[in-house]
């Protein structure tokens, strides 16, 4: 199984060079195939969402190595780590982080948009279809504040899968939905994972949700405890 | 379904602007004002230095060459300098070669006409009355070219010949003549004539209506004694500004006195740039004032902005196309804020035209929008909104996707 992300001792610090200089991950090593489910949990302050934001390059590490998709990224422009999270990352965030000003169709074509310049039938095509998928026909060109947060976090994990990405990072899709929602919106991840394969890591405080996964991660104090 | 049509960075921008409506509707509003107040004023002040430049000019060469003015050389006692100048009275002198002169002045670049002129002093004498005047005498041909004399003709035609002469209305009512009389002249040297009043000419100022009485060249050079010669060569340029030049040019060449209306009218000209100063002083404040409006807004809008701004990053956006989209909503606050401004100002033109009159009940100025003014206040508000939304652009594009998304 290839290897979507590989991280080979990393660690990540805040304040570096200063008299408070805090280290928050301690050397982590494990790998994420394609195709993988993979749930990341542990307690608050733990560093999952700073492992999930170094694995989305949206921060750098500190020190070690961090491959996506096969491509190292150490010593990467910000230029290039930009092409590479366009390409092989779709992001859904606990708190859905639409873009008010945009519809939701138009919200699931954005990351086809920032990739091509310009909305292609191609990308408008296959935003509606997504929005089908995830149940919001006919909510097309509502915007988020007409919707609920379920049809929310919906649309987000439309536009995460609007470009196919090989990687999905999750940051507690659920948090701050009700249960059936929240099963609802799991299953629909799991059910994209198995169609396109591609990989999911999902940080996640619920134990019920994390189960169904094919693969835990437990991160305590900036460590990995278990699954590796 | 109706996708955007429009490329990433403007349809961001406009979105954000129309997300933004009152902040977008407070800007638009300060550049609209801004732009307005800078077409207006230019095209205002513009006009009026034309219409005072053009009153001004309207009976007067822009250059005139006139003969070295005569001094006394004197052996000095003065070991220190050997000649004393001393000045004398001057009399009434030919320029010297003056067909040479016309030529050269002729070949000059950017010279539009030349005219001879013979003028001095002469009395107009009808019954008991007796007036100074100017005596001038032209090749109405030529000196049309110099003063548009046609134009200012209320009875007959600017054309002199024999002992036919062409009078201003305020002399012909102070001798109480018209189209047809006849009146005597005599010229300060004794020499007289009875001219045949053919013509009458409201040049716009009484002095000159009273003054100035024209005939033929050569009945001028009978009257004032200069057979053969004239007193002064008028000039006419293409671009008035370019008169001092020109003026200098030629005195070089000719080694006679040349003055441009530059000179003769030093403190008009030093008054017409003061007001340009002023104007650019004005229009200064006013693109700072607006430029930072349109900064400040913009900075508002970045930080209100700032978790779009962390989405957008994390989908693909590059820091440059963040800082573009910035960039593009200065630039069409700019714009659009430009458009409005010139129609604005074209309203004000329209209004205060019709307001402010002259003592004729003409308008003070013409309601008309010069198109290179209006584009060059369109220019500088596109250029100065994308300038302004540089420092807030630069922000967006510096902002942490991480922290941005946190806020």
């Amino acid at each position: 199984m290839n290897a979507i992300v590989s991280l080979r001792g990393l660690r990540k610090s805040y304040g570096v060079g200063t008299p408070v200089e805090t280290e928050v991950l301690h050397g982590l090593d494990f790998e994420l195939g394609e195709g993988e489910f993979c749930a990341l949990i542990g307690p608050s302050g733990s560093g999952k969402s700073t492992l999930l934001n170094l694995i989305g390059l949206l921060e750098r590490p500190t020190a070690g190595e961090l491959a996506i998709a096969g491509t190292e990224t150490r010593g990467l422009s910000e230029q290039a780590l930009t092409v590479l999270r366009g390409r092989n990352i779709g992001f859904v965030f606990q708190f859905h982080h639409l873009l008010p000003a945009f519809s939701a169709l138009e919200n699931v074509m954005m990351p086809s948009i920032i990739e091509c310049g310009i909305a292609t039938a191609q990308a408008e095509a296959v935003a509606v279809d997504l929005l089908n998928r995830v149940g919001l026909k006919g909510h097309e060109h509502k915007k988020a504040n007409q919707m609920s947060g379920g049809q929310q976090q919906r649309v987000a994990i439309a536009r995460a899968l609007s470009l196919s990405p090989r990687l999905i990072l999750a940051d507690e899709p659920t948090g701050n939905l009700d249960t059936h929602t929240a099963d609802d919106i799991f299953a629909l991840l799991r059910e994209f994972n198995r169609e396109r394969g591609s990989a999911c890591l999902i940080v996640t405080h619920d134990p019920r949700l994390a189960a169904r996964c094919d693969r835990r991660i437990e991160l305590v104090d900036g460590c990995i405890a278990r699954g590796n | 379904m109706a996708r955007p049509k429009l490329p990433f960075e403007f349809l961001v921008a406009l979105r954000f602007l129309r997300e933004g409506r009152m902040q977008t509707a407070l800007i638009l509003l300060g550049v609209t004002g801004g732009v307005a107040v800078i077409v207006f004023l230019s095209q205002l002040i513009s006009q009026l230095q034309a219409t005072i430049i053009d009153r001004v000019l309207g009976s007067q060469a822009h250059v005139v060459m006139r003969p070295l003015e005569e001094v006394n050389l004197r052996a000095s006692t003065d070991p220190a300098s050997s000649v004393l100048i001393e000045p004398r009275a001057q009399r009434l002198r030919s320029i010297d070669q003056w067909e040479a002169m016309v030529k050269l002045a002729e070949a000059q670049p950017r010279v539009v006409a030349v005219s001879p002129v013979v003028s001095g002093p002469a009395f107009a004498l009808r019954g008991r009355a007796s007036k100074s005047v100017a005596l001038v005498g032209v090749e109405p041909d030529r000196y049309r070219r110099i003063v548009k004399m046609d134009t200012y003709m209320t009875r007959g035609q600017f054309q002199v010949d024999g002992t036919n002469a062409i009078i201003g209305i305020e002399l012909a009512k102070d001798l109480g003549v018209t189209v047809g009389d006849k009146m005597f002249l005599r010229a300060a040297g004794g020499r007289d004539e009875l001219l045949q009043i053919t013509g009458l000419f409201d040049i716009g100022n009484k002095d000159l209506n009273r003054r100035w009485v024209f005939t033929t060249m050569k009945l001028a050079q009978s009257l004032l004694d200069l057979p053969g010669g004239v007193s002064n060569i008028d000039i006419t340029v293409a671009d008035i500004f370019d008169a001092q030049e020109v003026s200098e040019r030629l005195q070089a060449g000719s080694g006679l006195t040349v003055d441009s209306w530059m000179t003769t009218n030093s403190q008009l000209l030093a008054a017409l740039r003061n007001q340009t100063v002023s104007n650019n002083l004005i229009r200064g404040f006013v693109v700072v004032i607006v430029a930072l409006g349109i900064s400040s807004v913009l900075v508002v809008s970045v930080v209100q902005k700032q978790k779009e701004i962390g989405i957008l990053r994390a989908m693909g956006t590059s820091s440059n196309r963040v800082m573009g989209i910035f960039l593009l909503q200065g630039g069409l606050v700019g714009f659009v804020g430009a458009l409005s401004g010139v129609g604005l100002a074209w309203g004000l033109l329209q209004f205060f035209s019709s307001v402010y009159r002259t003592g004729d009940g003409a308008p003070l100025f013409q309601p008309q929008l010069d198109t290179g003014i209006a584009l060059s206040a369109a220019l500088i508000a596109l250029v100065v909104g994308v300038l302004a939304a540089l420092i807030p652009a630069r922000r967006a594009a510096k902002m942490d996707p991480v922290q941005a998304i946190r806020a």
